[in-house]
């Protein structure tokens, strides 16, 4: 029985209203105890922040797309790559970090639960064996399903019992943990040299709308009770003037009602706004509608988002939004990888710079924040960056360090060639919201947890959830003047305890951890119908036997699965 | 100027990746504490000393520092790396990436370089007595930055991949070249006065490209537009000119598209 008392620390928790109390956390083996022992190892957390392990809702960490990444950007490691060091596995990359340098930075940031947002169905295994070689971190997988045949076909006739039936397959078959829609009908109808930009933009042979398929797959998750919501990334991404198209979207979660027993509130999340809130119609005159999108989220209750937030770095994009890769590509000149999956998805990776200098990289990294700082309700705004698309991951310090401080965005946007006409097309110079640790935690830890409905599990510090305790250089009644201060502290956590095992001290890793691979076993009674449109379909269509489609136990050796009794 | 005298007194079992012996890593050291500069020998790291003899005195800057390497470098990588002034001047070969990242000063080498030489440099000289082999002047694996400046001369000939997205600066190659020159490239300059094997100016954007021997294979995506006299590298010769690569994208400057240019001797 291993116990560990964390001490006399500022706590911060949403979850349980605490808000800086000089408070004690007790662990007892991999849970969060009332008390422990005299004999329990004590850390002293006397003047630091205090808060729990935080999740990630939207990052891009494994399976082929990361891989097709690595495989063609070796430049991407090249003097970003940390010297071998006994004790740690191979640390390499940047934007598209090994397995292991993956799970170390997270850990180091504090991070408990990451969720891989777009696994290809039939690629889960690979999905799989790169989430079980990424250490510490507990990770969970949304298979996509926007641009889907079953369930496109199933959607067109209305029929949400056989929707479900088959997503419920999909999920147990894939290990997966939610419902993922990528530009619904939009990476299908690419197959056609086509797009859908708009809603009513109709998918060619099937003949079903993104409006349709959005609407589908919401009534479908419910009628599964998931933990999660649908999660979605919208159409028409990055293109100027995209904004009215993400209202129309959001507004189709109106009226709709969440049903599930995860305590989730929200029935759509819709990932990554930035890249979602544009105005203008052309790169000319591109601008920020944040302000609009966000007045929209603020009253809507049954949306969460996450902000997407650009970093001003090079990065590599990736998505399975095939037909956004090629245009981007088209735009950059740069190197460009593409795949069409089966009946499932396409996918596409493309390196991009998003230099400070560049008007159009400005105005897309004020968008990030000006979506953070306009949020009235941080539990359903989370901090993300679509690691690797608009940033990596391991920027989320310097995210941080923007909301928290207008000095710092001053600064950055300082540095900007085009300091003047990003203030004029953006609302980001007029905002002096600077968010309070509160809020931060509310938006990476307690917001998230609930969203993921894993509040039971995570983003707490209350008796009973898994003892995750991460520790920050931040005195939290006096914050640094120096907003460097506030990123280092991010950067590196002092201590991290991810289920009960000490993981990090003073930003180093001290263990390889206890990773569990979290998955999602919705229960749904037999329907004939479904079991023979998926025989037949493998038969004729797929290029691997049924059989051989499903993920096999040993590919995630520690699971935590969550069941789902599905009433008919 | 101050010289140091580097004597190879022990051949490197593994090859010794020495990225340490440039005149910016050197200036203002004793001969003690440059003797005592890191290097790496596989994953081992060992010391300069230890493959090297150390005499003379660096100058206070990379500029005032003058590297000679009195012997061979057939088993030593990196000599030059990422230098930005002074000169390293080698009596003998060297092995791969010499001068690779290298922003200015001045890198002859006596004997022939290896493979990677002058990778994505962005100033300053190299000068080459003997050959050298493939990858002159390209981009590092993967990257679409490759060379954007300064000056390579190779006395001999070169292997293949010469040039490869190149964006600024000459290569001189005096002998024969193999395949792929200029491959991707948006700029820069690549003289070849010897033959070439093939795939001259693949995926060209910008630059250009003579050939005072011959090409064996043209590639299809060049086409001739005329001919023309000109000096190149201090000799005035008649060439055809071609341009291309059509296959691949081009800018345009005031409304006209801008093309990469391949030079040929005429018959």
């Amino acid at each position: 029985m291993a116990e560990i008392l964390v001490k006399n620390g500022y706590v911060i928790d949403p979850a349980n209203g605490i808000d800086g109390d000089v408070a004690d956390v007790a662990i007892r083996d991999d849970r969060i105890v009332e008390s422990v022992s005299s004999g329990a190892k004590v850390i002293d957390a006397r003047g630091k922040v205090v808060m729990p392990g935080a999740l990630d809702v939207h990052a891009h960490v494994a399976g082929p797309k990361v891989n097709v990444g690595r495989l063609f950007r070796p430049e991407d490691k090249l003097f970003k790559s940390p010297e071998a060091r006994p004790n740690y596995r191979v640390e390499m990359g940047f934007s598209i970090p090994s397995v292991f340098k993956t799970g170390y930075d997270y850990a180091r940031m504090g991070y408990a639960f990451v969720l891989e947002a777009a696994m290809p169905p039939i690629h889960s295994p690979h999905v799989h064996e790169e989430i079980h070689d990424t250490p510490i971190i507990d990770e969970g997988a949304l298979p996509v399903f926007g641009n889907n045949w079953f369930v496109m076909e199933y959607l067109k006739n209305k029929e949400i019992e056989n929707s479900a039936a088959y997503v419920a397959w999909l999920i147990r078959a894939t290990k997966g943990f939610g419902i993922k829609v990528v530009n619904p009908g939009g990476t299908e109808a690419w197959g056609w040299g086509l797009n859908c930009l708009k809603l009513d933009d109709p998918v060619p042979y099937f003949d079903i709308t993104p409006a349709e398929i959005i609407t589908g797959l919401m009534e479908t998750n419910e009628y599964l009770g998931l933990p999660h919501s649908m999660h979605i990334h919208q159409n028409s991404l990055g293109e100027p003037g995209n904004y009215e198209v993400t209202l129309d979207s959001l507004k189709l979660a109106r009226g709709v009602k969440p049903r599930n027993s995860f305590g989730r509130t929200q029935v759509m999340h819709s990932t990554h706004l930035q890249f979602h809130s544009y105005g203008g119609d052309s790169w000319a005159n591109f601008e920020s509608k944040a302000k609009e999108v966000m007045d929209y989220v603020n009253k809507q209750k049954n949306i969460t988002i996450d902000l997407g937030c650009v970093t001003l770095d090079e990065t590599t994009t990736m998505t399975a939004d095939g037909p956004f890769e090629h245009h981007l590509n088209a735009l950059n000149h740069l190197k460009w990888a593409n795949t069409d999956v089966e009946l499932e998805t396409a996918a596409g990776v493309v390196p991009y710079v998003y230099d400070k200098d560049i008007k159009v990289c400005g105005i897309q990294w004020a968008i990030g924040l000006e979506l953070g700082l306009l949020a009235k309700d941080p539990t359903r705004t989370f901090i993300t960056t679509d690691h690797p698309n608009a940033g990596p991951f391991t920027r989320y310090p310097r995210v941080i360090k923007w909301l928290m401080s207008q000095k710092a965005r001053e600064a950055t946007l300082g540095t900007f060639k085009h300091r003047d006409k990003v203030i004029d097309a953006t609302n980001l110079h007029g905002i002096d919201r600077e968010l309070t640790l509160y809020e931060i935690a509310q938006m990476t830890r307690a917001g998230p947890a609930k969203a993921l409905g894993l509040s039971g599990m995570y983003g707490s510090l209350g008796p009973g959830m898994d003892a995750n305790v991460a520790v920050f250089d931040l005195d939290y009644r006096k914050m640094p003047d120096d907003p460097e201060q506030i990123e280092r502290a991010f950067q590196r956590a002092l201590w991290f305890v991810k289920s009960g095992e000490i993981v990090v001290k003073d930003g180093e890793i001290t263990s390889h951890g206890n990773k569990r691979t979290v998955w999602v076993n919705p229960k749904v009674k037999e329907n004939a119908q479904v079991a023979r449109d998926i025989h037949e379909k493998f038969a004729k269509d797929y290029t691997v036997n049924l059989d051989n489609y499903p993920v096999r136990d040993y590919l995630a050796p520690n699971p935590l699965v969550i069941d789902v009794d599905v009433e008919a | 100027m101050a010289t140091v005298t580097l004597t190879p007194t022990k051949t490197p079992g593994l090859y010794l990746e020495a990225t340490t012996i440039t005149p910016d890593a050197f200036a203002g050291k004793t001969p003690a504490q440059i003797a005592g500069l890191e290097a790496r020998e596989g994953k081992v790291p060992v010391k300069l000393g230890e493959f090297f003899r150390v005499e003379g005195a660096p100058g206070k800057t990379p500029a005032e520092t003058d590297i000679l390497v009195d012997g061979d470098c057939t088993r030593v990588k990196y000599l030059g790396y990422k230098m930005t002034a002074g000169s390293v001047t080698v009596n003998g070969n060297a092995d791969m990436y010499v001068g690779g990242w290298m922003k200015g000063g001045r890198i002859h080498v006596k004997g022939n370089v290896h493979s990677f030489c002058g990778i994505a440099m962005e100033g300053g000289e190299i000068l080459v007595d003997g050959k050298a082999e493939n990858y002159l002047g390209s981009a590092y694996r993967g990257d679409w930055r490759g060379m954007r400046g300064g000056t390579i001369r190779i006395r001999g000939s070169a292997g293949n991949d010469i040039g490869t997205f190149m964006l600024g600066g000459t290569i001189v190659v005096e002998k024969d070249a193999f395949i792929h020159v200029s491959t991707h490239a948006e700029g820069g300059t690549v003289i070849i006065k010897g033959n070439v094997e093939g795939r001259v100016g693949g995926q060209m954007v910008k630059g250009d490209i003579y050939v005072l021997g011959s090409i064996a294979y043209m590639l299809p995506g060049f086409q001739k537009i005329g001919q023309v006299e000109k000096e190149v590298d201090g000799a005035r010769v008649k060439l055809d000119h071609y341009i291309g690569d059509l296959g691949e994208r081009h800018p345009k400057s005031k409304g006209k598209e801008i093309y990469a240019n391949l030079f040929v001797r005429a018959a």
